[in-house]
This record gives structure tokens, sequence and C-alpha cells, in this order.
């Protein structure tokens, strides 16, 4: 049993499961957060987390205290991604029978802040607190020897929830997976508002009036920044690599890095011959394929699938979605490229330290 | 109660008069004129216009006419201190309430009234509120641990252990970090219920950007906390999170281009110029990173974060209050 959980958690299956999960609960979204379902879901996790901390691995993992946070904060993305997908599904059903939403039935009712809300903050408030309080008196924080800047843990790893970031290094170069990556995360969701002109879905929860949305927003957020931390934190160890839920954390397990370039497929598999000398030559196929990527995708896309999004969104703000969207989804796809190539670099300049 | 001063009630009339619901009898209103907190006082209890019809009959001894004496309490509220403090009488009225709120500088982040859609716990998940509780613990047991905490690579360890052991009460260190991996994770769940309910849409767009950089600041704020404790776990999280800064394109010694610039082959990006060294204040995580994101993390960033978020709540008043349909 636990060595078929183990095997599970290999990187490349994990990923998949996890997209398909959350892919799947999407599309039956109906059948998914009927409160049975749900309740088995959840009931079925709890089962198997109470089950696994009885493997000391698992728990000495698990109860880090600085991981604790991370528990709490998987019930709640699974918890809340239920909730709003149950209201969305609710509201949904409502709009097809050409009724109104549940919020525009209630809201052009309007309640005082004084006491109503202040209220009910002052509730959260009090139970925010306490929470706080017994926790602080559980878990000691953390404190581990006194720094020392001559001794290496192993592994050793960034905060948390940073931790979706540290695992992008594994698949791109640092300028990219820690600079580059995090900026466009932020411009990215500075610019959601400008870009999605859909009018719909305003105020209440809704699924069927704005699906790409949120299909792309559960993938960057839960399928890509949650699943990532959880890779990383519970099931990277010591030299980042990687053990089943259940395995023990070995200080001598080093996984074996191929590293293949691009390069070398296109000239030497491909084309049979060796790399040009010539830098600029020798990579001119992954800039091309970079740039193809990233330039023609979005006209390909504009002249045929997404036409009716061009004309209501317009270029400007088509070009900077399909960018940003693009540069989402090639995270999987570099992250594929490696598990089952062991391709590293699609463009490989040493001679400007550029690596994509 | 200043509303007691018997000027008539403006355009509003009867509702802005302050009574829970405007009475039937039009006679009764001046009245209640706003003296709904106080016991009615002689002034008042004259111009009633029982008292107004039997002006004639006014022979009647004085004593027979009711006047309560004012009670400790009434006496208090009535004082020039307390006057000088609330504005209005006890909120059980619509117009007192709606005072309550906008006469209070903290409150009238509020706006007066909300949908009864936002209200609902299902709706919101309460998570910006509980954002901002968590905020305002980390300000207060921040502050208590900084009377104990000296940020020097002599000290900062072991003050950090004088914080468990010695100092009573000790589980102010707790709260705060509890409090704070706790505010991350509700302002994620915040920006993911914003999003479920398509809140950013406009009018509320530069919100959902002011948002944004909250996020970032509190990701920032506890990443530069991480490393106060100065032991093991905080250098090398600080140590990995920081070393990204070399690959910065061109600012960065170890970044893509910045081997380009060069003045006669000599690089001018190098390991003590670059991004990496701004951020840490030397060539590895040392005693001058420590002083630096000890003064980012009790100054700069939460006086930044404090002056956004005032902006945050005053915006999603100006945008018409949570979200709903249209
Ligand atoms: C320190 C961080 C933050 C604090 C203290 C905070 C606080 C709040 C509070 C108290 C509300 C009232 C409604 C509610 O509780 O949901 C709110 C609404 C809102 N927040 Fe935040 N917030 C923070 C970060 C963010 C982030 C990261 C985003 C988005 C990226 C965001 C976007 C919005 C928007 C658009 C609204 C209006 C929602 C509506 O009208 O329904 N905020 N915020």
């Amino acid at each position: 049993m636990k060595d078929f959980f183990n095997a599970l958690a290999d990187p490349s299956r994990f990923f998949l499961i996890f997209t398909v999960a959350v892919l799947a609960m999407l599309r039956w979204r109906e059948f998914f957060t009927a409160p049975k379902v749900a309740l088995t879901i959840f009931a079925g996790a709890v089962i198997f987390f109470v089950w696994a901390l009885k493997d000391p691995g698992f728990k000495a993992n698990i109860s880090k205290p600085d991981n604790i946070p991370i528990i709490f904060m998987l019930f709640l993305v699974g918890y809340f991604s239920w909730l709003s997908l149950y209201r969305a599904v609710k509201n949904d059903r409502r709009i097809d029978r050409g009724e109104l939403p549940e919020e525009a039935v209630e809201s052009p009712k309007k309640v005082l802040v004084w006491p109503d809300l202040v209220y009910s903050e002052f509730i959260c408030m009090l139970i925010g607190t306490a929470i706080l309080v017994i926790w602080a008196i559980l878990l000691k924080a953390p404190l581990e020897e006194p720094a020392n800047p001559n001794k290496t843990p192993n592994p050793s790893k960034a905060p948390w929830y940073f931790l979706g970031l540290q695992e992008m290094l594994v698949y791109f170069d640092p300028w990219l997976a820690g600079v580059i990556l995090p900026g466009l995360i932020v411009n990215g969701l500075m610019a959601i508002p400008y870009v999605d002109t859909n009018p719909k879905g305003n105020g209440y929860y809704t699924f069927k009036e704005r699906p790409f949305a949120i299909t792309s927003f559960f993938f960057g957020f839960v399928v890509l920044w949650v699943s990532m931390i959880i890779l990383m934190t519970f099931l990277r160890g010591p030299n980042q690599a990687f053990f089943g839920p259940f395995e023990q954390w070995n200080l001598h397990k080093v996984e074996p890095t191929v590293n293949i370039q691009f390069s070398q497929i296109f000239w030497q598999q491909w084309l049979g011959t060796s790399r040009p000398i010539n830098w600029l030559m020798r990579e001119m196929p992954g800039i091309l394929l970079v740039l193809g990527y990233l330039a023609v995708t979005p006209i390909v896309l504009a002249k045929t699938v997404c036409k009716k999004m061009v004309t209501q969104m317009g270029n400007p703000r088509f070009l900077t979605m399909m960018i940003m969207f693009l540069i989402m989804v090639a995270m999987p796809i570099k992250m594929v490229l490696r598990w089952t190539c062991n391709l590293q670099f699609i463009v490989n300049i040493q001679e400007l330290a550029l690596n994509i | 109660m200043a509303d007691e001063i018997p000027n008539p009630p403006p355009a509003g009339g009867p509702a802005a008069g302050g009574a829970p619901t405007p009475p039937p009898a039009p006679a009764a209103t001046p009245a209640t004129g706003g003296a709904t907190a106080a016991v009615a006082k002689p002034a008042a209890a004259t111009a009633a216009k029982p008292a107004a019809k039997k002006d004639d009959s006014r022979i009647a001894p004085p004593q027979k006419t009711y006047v309560p004496r004012p009670g400790l309490m009434d006496q208090i509220k009535d004082s020039q201190i307390w006057r000088s403090i609330f504005r209005h009488g006890y909120p059980n009225t619509v117009r007192n309430r709606s005072l309550a709120v906008l006469s209070n500088v903290f409150l009238h982040l509020h706006p007066v009234n909300v949908r009864t859609s936002g209200l609902r716990l299902s709706f919101t998940w309460c998570m910006g509120g509980l954002t901002f509780f968590l905020f305002l613990v980390e300000i207060i047991t921040g502050v208590l641990l900084m009377f104990y905490y000296r940020p020097t690579g002599e000290y900062a360890y072991q003050d950090i252990i004088a914080l468990g052991e010695h100092v009573p009460m000790g589980v102010m260190r707790e709260i705060h970090r509890w409090a704070a991996h706790a505010m991350v994770i509700t302002v994620w769940l915040h920006m993911f219920r914003v999003f479920m309910t398509g809140s950013y849409k406009p009018p509320r767009e530069f919100n959902w950007n002011i948002g944004v950089i909250l996020l970032v600041l509190t990701l920032l704020l506890s990443f530069t906390g991480y490393l106060l404790p100065w032991d093991q776990l905080a250098i090398w999280a600080i140590t990995v999170g920081s070393n990204m800064a070399r690959a910065t394109p061109i600012a960065g010694y170890e970044g893509p281009l910045a081997a380009l610039i060069t003045i006669d082959d000599v690089k001018l990006v190098h390991s003590g110029d670059d991004a990496r060294f701004a951020l840490l204040g030397g060539r590895f995580v040392g005693e001058a990173t420590l002083l630096r994101f000890y003064v980012l993390h009790c100054i700069f960033i939460p006086l930044v974060a404090t002056i956004l978020m005032a902006v945050h709540f005053w915006r999603i008043r100006k945008d018409g209050g949570i979200s709903g349909p249209l």
C-alpha cells in the first residue's frame, strides 16, 4: 500500500494526477460539489491523513512546525474550492431556469454596517484570537542551531510559500524561475481586470458565464502554485532528490541527472551532424522555437479558434492575455519535457549566461 | 446630546430625525427629535406637542410634570468630555447607527450599509477581514517582540531564546510566527474569493491592483521576518531565496547579459555590486543583511502596507461596497 503511494508520488505521476483531478473537478463540478460526494472525498482525505501519520517518516516531515500551516492551507484550499464551485453550480442552475443568481435576489436589500457587519467582524476576530492563542500554546515556534554560514543544511529550502518558485528552479535557469517568472506572475495578476472584458459574473459566483477565466485561475493557483508547494515541501529531500511520502530520507540518494540540450537533439539526433561552433547558429533552432511559441501561436489562435475572443477583446488585450497564458502553460510543458526526454534547456547560450 | 438642540431636522424629515420607524402620528416627531439616547430633558419635554396644547392651562403646579433626575450615566454622557468624543447617541436608530460608522475614523472605512449578499460569510469568507485582523495581531505582537530583540549577530539568537524562556507569557513569538503564516494563507484565499466572485471587474480593477501589491508586501514581510531568529533555518532559507537575485538579467552578476556590460574588459557587474549585494548588503547573508531585513521588516514594509490598506479599504467604499450583481 505504502509502495503504491510512493510510486504515485513520482513527480510526473503526481503532477499528472493532480492536474487531471482538478480539471475533472471543474468539468464534472455538478457531481463533485454535491455535498455527499464532497464529504466523501473529505472523509477520504482525513482517513488517508490519519493512516499516513502512523508512518514515522511521514509524521516527522508533516509535523515540522513550519509545515503545519501548509496542511491547514491544503484543507482550506480544498474547502474553499468546493464552496465557490458549489455556489457557482447553484447559481448556474438558477440562471438556466431563467432566475436571477442568489446574490441578485438578496443584494438590493441593504443592512447597516453597525451593528450587522461590525458584530460579525468582531466575532471573527474573537474566533481568530482564540485559534491563534491555542495554536501558539500547543506548537512552539521552531528554532534550530545558531546561524552558521559554513554549514549548509541538506536539503536547504526557501520559506514554504516560495517553494513553488524553488521547484521551478529544477526546470528553469534562476534568471527565469527566480526573477522573470515572479515578475510575470505579479504582472499577470495585475493585468487580469484589464484583460478580462467579460461583463458577466461580476459580484456573484458562477462558472458557466466565465469558464475560461475560472479554469485558468484554478490551473495557475491550485495546479501550479499549490501543487508545486506540496511537491517541494513534502516530496523533495536531501540533494533535492525525490522521495515518496513513505520513503526514508536517505542522505545518499542522488538522482542521476542527464542533461540534454535542444541543440543536441536538433543537430545531432535529427540532422545527424555535429553542432555548429558559432553559438548563434547552434542555438538558432531553439530561439526560433521559443519565439515561434510566443509570437506565432497567438496569431494562429487569433485567426482560428479564438476569432470571437479577438473581436470581443481587441488585439492588445488578446496579445497580453495570450502571452501570459502561454508562459503559464510553458511551465508544465517544460516539466514534461524534462521528465520524458531529460531536456535541460531549449536555448542554451552559456556565452551570455542565457538559458531558456 | 448634540441632537437635542431643538433645531428642526433637515429635509430628511422624520427619518433623519432618528426615529427607528417613522411614527404614524406627525405630532410626535418634534418631541423625539433625536433624543433617543438620554432620558428626555426638561427642554425637550416642554417642547413636546401635548405640553404646547395645554399652554393656556399652565397654572397647574409644576410638580405634576414628572421630570426624572438624570442618572450617573446620563450625567457622564452629558458631560463636555463625553460629548467631545462621541457625536451621536446610542446606536439604536438608523441615524445614530450611520453616525457611529461615519464619525469614527476606524469604522468609517466601512460604507454605512452593505448588501445582504455581501454580508454572508459564504460570500466573502471573511478572508479580507481576517487578513487585516492578522496584520493587526502582527503589529501588536511585533512591538512586544521588539522590546527584547536586538538585530545583531551577537544577540539576535540569544534574544530569541530569551523570548521563549525568560520573558513572562512567552508565547508572543509563537503568536507572531503563526499569525504570519496564517496571513499568507488568508491573503491567498482572499484573492481566490475575489477572483471567484469576479469582484475585480469594473469598477474594482484598481482595487484589485492595490490588492496584488498588498499580496507582494505580505510575502515580503514574511520573508524578511524569516531571517530574524538568526538560526540555521533562517539564514539558509534566506540564502536560497535571495540567491536568485544573482541571476537578475543585466543587474545580477550571474544573470544573462551581465557579462556584456564591461569597460575595457573590466566587468561592471560583479558579486560586489549586483542586485543581490544590494538586497543583502554583502556578498552573503551576514550581519548587514540582518540589520537591513530588520529595518525593512519592522518599519518600511509595514508602513507601506498600512498606507496601501487604507487605500484598499477606502476604495472598497468608493467602489460601491462589497461587490454584488448589478
Ligand atoms: C494585506 C492584504 C489585504 C487585506 C488586509 C485586504 C482586505 C480586504 C477587505 C477587508 C475587503 C472587504 C471584503 C472582504 O473581506 O473580502 C477586501 C476586498 C477586496 N480586496 Fe482585499 N485585502 C488584501 C489583499 C488583497 C489582494 C491580494 C487582492 C487581489 C489580488 C485584493 C482585492 C480586493 C478586492 C478587489 C476587493 C473588493 C471585493 C468586493 O468588493 O467584493 N485584496 N480586501
